[in-house]
């Protein structure tokens, strides 16, 4: 059941969270408002790093097979990313980090989590009619990776290359971007 | 303002942070445990939300579409509350009264009701944050759900692994967050 795990690993992940401010909701809505990039920077790194040394990890059989989970991509993933973003301009918190708000006592952060309850509660409601539409259309095959994990049942796209090389050229490409993006734009006094 | 790390250490340490899950356990993932929660009421409303049944791959079955699918395994998760997943998941909201009762600074009073972006535009009426709080949260879990994952599971994990449906949920999100959060926030200022 794992469960001194998932205390340590939940307890690290919200105190990172909140140290680098992806729980203040006036972070969010100025890196949305490509006003301030700090936590641009900061989320392109961990996903560059953790993807590099993933793939590293695979490749040298450190990090086991069966812990990785790739997720299916169908329309649905798009149209609800689209939805997401607009509740994350107006809100600035998303479902993780209005509960780490909530920790550090801000009242919004609760509105945000009832009111996310209440969007989880109508999406189970209208699951059933929406699971034989479009929406769900596969695309690409569903479980597909760039880089290849060399598990079977997710495929890879870019193929004729060893997936460690381009995980990891792809995680180098992530961390660049980040070093390179400016921390604020224009003459901003924050 | 809250304390927040440089851009580079917070990287590190998110980075670092979500290779050790993917290490120990599995990618992590948050907006699922919404809906779980969410279960978990209903059932103990309703009663007879969930049940076992030795003829589902996952030992449980619902009569709500959402949570039979997979085989059943959002209902045993909801007839068995303490689980990895969602230990993990309450364990954030102590992350982030760690990290606030520790931090050197800490948020102002006005600005744990509203961000002062938000405040610059729309004023201080706290009725009128939460109120556009619950309805941010509605509308990013509901979108989070249609997708199958959130920013920590489709855009954190997702991108971790090179997965395809990572990339699509993320370009949604700021398709619709970044233009929305500028021309929202369009008199905030810097």
């Amino acid at each position: 059941m794992h469960i001194l795990e998932a205390v340590i690993l939940g307890t690290l992940f919200g105190f990172v969270l909140h140290r680098i401010g992806a729980a203040n909701p006036q972070n969010i809505i100025n890196m949305l408002r490509l006003k301030d990039l700090h936590l641009m920077k900061v989320i392109l790194f961990a996903i560059g790093f953790s993807c590099l040394f993933l793939f590293l990890g695979l490749h040298f059989g450190l990090v086991p097979k069966s812990h990785i989970h790739v997720k299916t991509a169908y329309v649905g993933v798009i149209v609800g990313g689209l939805i997401f973003g607009s509740g994350f301009a107006i809100g600035g918190y998303c479902p993780g980090t209005s509960l780490v708000a909530l920790g550090s006592l801000r009242k919004d952060a609760l509105a945000f989590i009832l009111g996310g309850l209440t969007g989880a509660f109508l999406f189970m409601l209208s699951f059933g009619y929406l699971k034989h539409t479009f929406l769900f259309n596969k695309i690409a095959g569903g479980k597909a990776t760039l880089a290849d994990t060399g598990i079977a049942k997710y495929h890879a796209l870019i193929t004729g290359f060893p997936g460690v090389a381009v995980g990891v050229a792809i995680g180098a490409l992530f961390m660049v971007i980040a070093v390179l993006l400016p921390l604020s734009t224009g003459n901003s006094d924050n | 303002m809250e304390e927040r790390w440089n851009w580079l250490a917070g990287g590190l340490a998110l980075g670092l942070t979500c290779l050790l899950a993917v290490y120990l356990i599995k990618p992590i993932g948050v907006s699922t445990q919404y809906v779980i929660l969410d279960g978990m009421i209903w059932n103990a409303v309703s009663g007879d939300l969930v049940k076992k049944d030795p003829a589902a791959p996952k030992g449980y079955s619902s009569r709500n579409p959402y949570l039979n699918k997979s085989g059943g395994k959002y209902a045993k998760n909801i007839a068995n509350p303490v689980n990895y997943s969602f230990i993990f998941v309450l364990s954030m909201i102590l992350g982030g009264i760690l990290s606030s009762l520790t931090a050197a600074s800490r948020a102002s009073v006005s600005e744990r009701v509203a961000p002062p972006v938000w405040q610059k535009r729309f004023g201080s009426d706290p009725i009128k944050r939460y109120f556009f709080a619950f309805l941010a949260g509605v509308l990013v879990l509901y979108g989070a759900r249609l997708a199958g994952g959130c920013t920590s599971g489709h855009m954190i994990s997702g991108m971790m692994q090179t997965s395809l449906s990572g990339y699509l949920f993320a370009a949604g999100v700021f398709a619709s967050g970044i233009p929305l959060a500028v021309i929202l926030f369009k008199d905030s200022g810097n």
